[in-house]
């Protein structure tokens, strides 16, 4: 264009590089400042990690004080002392669902778009931000749980305690954070398709919680083929030392691979809706 | 420039923009006017590529908006002020905006000085007003310092003095050299800052001129009389080639000569008056009428214009 010459030479204008676009990585900045210059970021990061140890905690007090019957052989003190997670699955999937359904219960999604009108970067960047935010958050809790479980148990029966040193224990501590990370991209994918708050974090409650509990309900013959591939079940073997749930289940990487084909099937249903719908 | 070609938007049943062509010409103040539901802001989202278009094209500097390497450093958009977080403070709100282009930090705080909000940069924009909102919605779109700027009725709402500031804001942004394409439903608002006038009803362009001819082609010349012999004045005008509408005591209201010819027509044949005046009927009035039944008016392309324009479509006239 030129006008750009006829502009007063006394006003220096701002121009952009001459090469190259606004990419992927503008739009990582970009979602990085909108993820942490809002106070419910704060509030639910910090709601994540309060849940996780403080439920933990409670769960091996309760070990810690009523051990009678429990054989160290077939007890999981590092599982035990990251049993928060079963609730802090769904803070994170609130966090992920408002990540981008705040962008349209408040409109920004428009003006976000009239400034990268690339859709897929945005969607991208803001995926990666909130799943980095997560992973960060996430081991925090998983460590912090596992440590402060460990402790109670150990003051009170060394032999029921677990050290990051034993088998398969590293592994499921930090596979408590990716198995958070996964929930929250699963509901991260479900607000892309629903675009509503209370809708998106009702199907990601419904799928991570509802439907585990669902299952319970059917025959047995039909529960052995069917719950082990329910995606917060199936997750769940990730962050325990030993298969959980029977026999049938999916070993941890296994079970944590059918969450995260979850997670991916709800992205890519929400990215392909995200760069065709109008916004 | 922007450029839009058969230009259509379908939602369900209803056709909300109608193959529009139009060109957004650079350097000068562009109105986009219409009644409320015409068709303005899809238009503007179809330019955006916020709503894809169900058929026709628009581009920006000869592209379509996606395909620009750097948006917001060719058009910046204030569509509705209220698009942002509530939560976020106005600077972190510019500055996620900023970051998604590439522009440096630094030219938030001076976006943020150009629209005066310096002093309120570090609170949460929930508690802005209105005004406040509007000026956070400019700062946004100059962040590019962009050639083209693109608002949706930004003096909506607005008190006094945010309307004159956003007036004055496009004439000194125009001023240098910008492309200003703005939208109204107020033929007052664009008499006193447009150039230029594109007129939509019911999603169909049904004007595409300069504010001037807009008015001279609008706005019906009358001429009001009180006289004690109105039926003997009336013949006179009609036999001279006018026309008369005669009204309660005495008075007509006569088209189609001027006020001196009607005097002279007067004093010639002795009829005495006790009023004469010219009266022209508002562009608000001529607006109104020109948009409140778009499909009334047929349209036809203008004997002058170029090729490339000769879809534009013109009222053949104001309905009396």
């Amino acid at each position: 264009m030129t006008t750009t010459q006829i502009a007063p030479a006394a006003r220096q204008r701002l121009l952009p590089p001459e090469a190259g676009r606004a990419g992927f990585v503008d739009a990582l900045r970009s979602e990085f400042t909108k993820i942490r210059s809002t106070r419910s970021t704060y509030w639910t990061l910090l709601a994540l990690i309060v849940v996780c140890i403080g439920i933990g905690a409670l769960a091996c007090a309760g070990t810690a004080s009523h051990p009678q019957g429990i054989s160290a052989a077939g007890f999981d003190a590092t599982q035990q002392s990251l049993a928060g997670l079963y609730v802090g699955q769904l803070v994170i999937a609130a966090l992920g669902a408002l990540t981008i359904t705040s962008e349209y219960s408040t409109g920004m999604i428009r003006t976000s778009l009239a400034v990268q009108p690339r859709r897929g970067v945005v969607f991208a960047a803001k995926g990666v931000v909130f799943a980095v935010v997560t992973l960060v958050t996430g081991l925090i809790a998983s460590f912090g749980s596992f440590f402060v479980g460990q402790a109670i148990l150990s003051g009170a029966h060394a032999h029921l305690s677990a050290t990051l040193g034993q088998p398969n224990v590293l592994r499921a501590v930090i596979g408590g954070a990716l198995f958070l990370t996964a929930c929250g991209m699963l509901a991260y994918g479900l607000g892309a398709v629903f675009r509503h708050t209370a809708a998106a974090i009702s199907a990601a409650i419904g799928l991570l919680f509802v439907v585990t509990v669902l299952v319970q309900f059917l025959p047995h013959s039909w529960q052995d083929s069917v719950d082990k591939w329910m995606p917060a079940l199936a997750g769940s073997q990730v962050w325990a030392t030993k298969v959980t749930g029977g026999a049938h289940q999916f070993p941890a990487w296994g079970g944590f691979a059918v969450l995260a084909g979850w997670a991916a099937a709800a992205i890519i249903v929400g990215l392909v809706l995200f760069r065709t719908r109008d916004a | 420039m922007i450029e839009a070609r058969g230009l259509t938007k379908r939602f369900g049943d209803k056709l909300a923009v109608d193959q529009l062509t139009f060109t957004v010409e650079p350097g000068r103040i562009t109105g986009f006017l219409g009644p409320n539901g015409a068709g303005k802001t899809t238009t503007m989202r179809l330019i955006l590529g916020l709503d894809r278009p169900t058929r026709g094209s628009v581009t920006v500097h000869g592209k379509e908006f996606s395909r620009l390497a750097y948006p917001m450093h060719e058009l910046g958009a204030l569509l509705d002020a209220k698009a942002v977080h509530g939560g976020r403070s106005a600077y972190n709100h510019l500055l996620c905006l900023a970051q998604a282009n590439g522009i440096p930090r630094a030219r938030v705080g001076e976006v943020l000085d150009l629209v005066g909000l310096t002093e309120v940069a570090g609170k949460r924009s929930r508690g802005f007003s209105l005004g406040m909102g509007q000026r956070l919605g400019i700062a946004a779109a100059l962040l590019g310092d962009p050639a083209i700027l693109m608002f949706d009725e930004p003096v909506n709402g607005l008190d006094p003095e945010g309307i004159l500031w956003i007036r004055n804001l496009m004439k000194a942004l125009a001023a240098e050299g910008r492309t200003i394409f703005v939208s109204s439903h107020l033929m007052s608002e664009m008499e006193n800052t447009a150039d230029h006038l594109l007129v939509i009803g019911r999603g169909r362009l049904i004007a595409d001129c300069s504010v001037a001819e807009f008015i001279e082609r609008n706005s019906v010349q009358s001429v009001r009389v009180r006289t004690p012999k109105p039926e003997l004045l009336a013949d006179l005008i009609a036999a001279a080639g006018g026309t008369t509408v005669a009204g309660a005591g005495g008075v007509l209201v006569a088209q189609g000569l001027p006020v001196d010819r009607i005097g002279d027509l007067a004093f010639e044949n002795a009829i005495r008056l006790h009023e004469l005046a010219p009266a022209q009927a508002s562009l608000e009035e001529a607006f109104m009428e020109l948009t409140a039944d778009s499909v009334e008016f047929q349209a036809h392309t203008p004997g002058s214009g170029t090729a490339s324009r000769t879809d534009r479509m013109h009222p053949t006239g104001v309905a009396s």
